[in-house]
């Protein structure tokens, strides 16, 4: 499935990130193809909030929903 | 060292002075290590080449420099690219690191250890640490990175003594032996290792430097070494005592939620207008314009001038006369505009360093990308109601072309900026209700309808949001202070010689009778399509001089009773959309293609005469 499926609390794993250059900067900031992380919150029809530990990033809408994950 | 391919180069560094440069993620408390090593004898100027300011200082007999706050060594920003520069110039590196951030920020600290560059590390916030159910092994941490740790909470001074020292000790750490085998080949083509690192990491700009082809490609294949190396560390050396969620945890997730966060952004926006559009427009610019530059400064220079010009010769009407480069030019920069510019960055910097400012981008994100932009273009929305030109300026931040455009367009055309915003208010808040609600709802529609439009036309994607959003902080007053100085002295050094270059055509116009010539053109479509007394029109094209000139002159007609009240929002609405002020077209052809330049001013052209029209063909 893909990221903007995801539950607010939900663990989830990413599975794949299409773009290069989002995976470069995703990466830095601990978001990556196998990365476990927990959707913390979920605006309505706006950015997913992933968490890990005391980091959040926000992830625009369309951006999540090019996001596979898997829920662990 | 070689020095011919970095453009940092070109600072000039005293013989014998070491290159100490602070480097670290936004937000971690870089300044405040900057200003306790360097103290008053700091000099802000652009890297050359860029916008980007950097901050150099002395501290003994060495050079510190500081550097924007990055994620990583890399060129996907300017930002980014000045750092890079910064640090691959760089004798020793300061990094500093959000102790409770870790994962975040040891990705620039290996970085930086991988180019092999000798550093120390200050961890700091470490008195956030233990409150937020943390706990942190130093010793072993210094040991994995190969580097210093030094714990330190930098606003209350503690550890800055045990960094100066350590400084002396620094040293270059661990780095991971995969990247450095990756390095070794191709550190035959670059002069330093910290090249070559950026060379496999496939950096455009280090590459074309040196001529090399993009052919060592291994970005994501070291990114994730690299990730993974941090992600060892941090689970070895960090361990959670609780988890309980702190007040700002929870006030910052309240931010986010539309159902708390818009109440909170509307009282954050309340008392941004109580600060600026009422302090400062008002109190502060009243002195500001009116007495000091308006008085003292006008009586001095005329005083001074009038004896070596005659007042009403070309020269004179050049220098001193209505829009004169030594008279309306200063007034207006120093008078009204700089307390507006400062009160706004003063504003933005508090929201910056309070974490609040991403909160905002990704609340409003999903209103945005209907406009083909994302959250983060809501500082240059809000800056505008400050002043259009220099909110212009900061669409650089914005991730791509199309973007930008968009953004400019808006700006542009309906945002009104606080100095027309002023008389704005002032001629329609006794029209009553209803016409203030026309009035929005007019430009708002156009401001919907105009970035809707875009988004569907233009070609290419718009970036999507994936934004840091740091933990809430209060804000370092020093910091926020010195943010404000630096951005508004850029702002000034910008923008002020495009508005006496803008004083200087609207002279040459009027002198040369082509101003009248312009007004009489637009007589007809004044009259004819807008419903509006011939007069009129002299008002619109004031406001392109300056954008409350326009507004004013609108307050005169409305006092001669020139106008009614559905005239009066007409012609408002049309001086809100019409053509930006002066400067701030003249920033639009700076920072745009003049093609893009000339289809925004004329595109905005169109549609404010288009949009009056129509309300004019309906209501009148």
């Amino acid at each position: 499935m893909t990221l903007d499926l995801a539950v607010r609390g939900q663990k989830i794993e990413v599975v794949k990130i299409p773009d290069a250059n989002i995976r470069a900067q995703a990466i830095r900031l601990g978001i990556y193809e196998g990365a476990q992380l927990i959707c913390s919150e979920k605006l309505p029809a706006g950015p997913i909030i992933l968490q890990n530990r005391m980091q959040e990033i926000a992830i625009g809408r369309n951006l999540a929903k090019k996001i596979s994950i898997k829920a662990v | 060292m070689e020095c011919c391919h970095n453009p940092a180069c070109s600072i000039e560094i005293p013989e014998g002075a070491r290159k100490i440069v602070l480097a670290g993620n936004p937000n971690v408390g870089k300044s405040v290590f900057f200003n306790a090593f360097t103290g008053m004898y700091v000099d802000v100027s652009n890297f050359p080449g860029t916008t980007v300011d950097i901050s150099i200082g002395k501290y003994q007999n060495d050079v510190v420099m500081d550097t924007p706050g990055v994620y990583g060594v890399s060129s996907f920003n300017d930002e980014e690219r000045v750092a890079r520069d910064v640090i691959l110039f760089a004798d020793v590196i300061l990094n500093v690191v959000d102790a409770v951030h870790l994962e975040r920020d040891l990705f620039l600290t290996q970085q930086i250890i991988d180019m092999g560059i000798p550093m120390v590390v200050a961890l700091n916030m470490m008195d956030e640490v233990k409150r937020n159910g943390l706990k942190i092994d130093v010793d072993k941490l210094s040991k994995e990175l190969g580097v210093e740790v030094i714990p330190t909470t930098a606003i209350k001074k503690e550890g800055i003594e045990e960094i100066k020292a350590a400084l002396q000790r620094a040293r270059v750490g661990n780095p991971i032996p995969e990247v450095k085998a990756l390095m070794d080949t191709v550190i035959d083509k670059v002069d330093t290792a910290s090249e070559a690192l950026l060379v496999v990491e496939e950096d455009e700009n280090v590459l074309e430097r040196h001529g090399l082809e993009n052919v060592y490609g291994k970005r994501e294949e070291i990114y994730k070494l690299r990730r993974n190396r941090i992600d060892q560390i941090i689970s070895a050396v960090v361990s959670e005592t609780n988890r309980g969620a702190s007040f700002k945890t929870k006030l910052g997730r309240w931010m986010l939620k539309p159902l708390t966060g818009i109440p909170i952004l509307f009282v954050a926006l309340y008392l941004t207008y109580q600060a600026i559009g009422v302090f400062v427009a008002q109190t502060v610019v009243g002195v500001t314009e009116e007495i000091i530059m308006g008085q003292y400064y006008y009586d001095f220079i005329m005083g001074i001038m009038t004896k070596l010009v005659e007042e009403t010769s070309f020269i004179g009407q050049l220098l001193i006369g209505e829009f004169g480069v030594l008279t309306m030019a200063p007034i207006y920069l120093l008078g009204l505009l700089l307390p507006l510019v400062v009160g706004f960055y003063f504003i933005l910097s508090i929201m910056e360093d309070s974490g609040y400012l991403p909160r905002i981008a990704a609340l409003v994100d999903r209103l945005l990308t209907g406009l083909g932009l994302n959250g983060r273009a809501i500082i240059p929305m809000i800056l505008g109601f400050g002043c259009v030109t220099m909110a212009t300026i900061t669409t650089r931040l914005l991730g791509s072309k199309r973007e930008r455009f968009i953004a400019t367009m808006l700006l542009g055309l309906a945002i009104p900026c606080s100095a027309q915003l002023g008389v704005i208010v002032g001629l329609i808040a006794p029209l009553g209700g209803k016409m203030v609600l026309l009035y929005c709802l007019t430009i708002f529609t156009v401001f919907v309808v105009t970035g809707t439009v875009l988004n569907k036309i233009m070609p290419g994607e718009s970036t999507d949001l994936l934004i840091d959003l740091p933990p809430l902080r209060v804000p370092v007053p020093s910091n926020v202070f010195r943010k404000t100085y630096i951005k508004s002295k850029m702002f000034i050094a910008e923008a002020g010689p495009l508005f006496v270059l803008g004083a200087v055509v609207v002279t040459v116009l009027q002198y040369t009778g082509a101003l009248e010539v312009i007004m009489n053109a637009f007589s007809p479509i004044t009259e004819g399509f807008l419903k509006l007394p011939k007069e009129t029109t002299q008002t619109f094209i004031m406001g392109i001089i300056r954008r409350d000139f326009g507004a004013a002159g609108l307050n005169d007609l409305v006092s001669q009773g020139m106008l009614n009240a559905l005239q009066t929002v007409i012609a408002l609405v049309v001086i809100t959309l019409f053509v930006p002020c002066i400067a701030a077209i003249m920033v639009i052809f700076k920072e745009r293609s003049w093609q893009e330049s000339a289809l925004i001013w004329i595109g905005s052209f169109i549609i404010s005469f288009v949009t009056g029209g129509i309300l004019a063909q309906i209501i009148l």
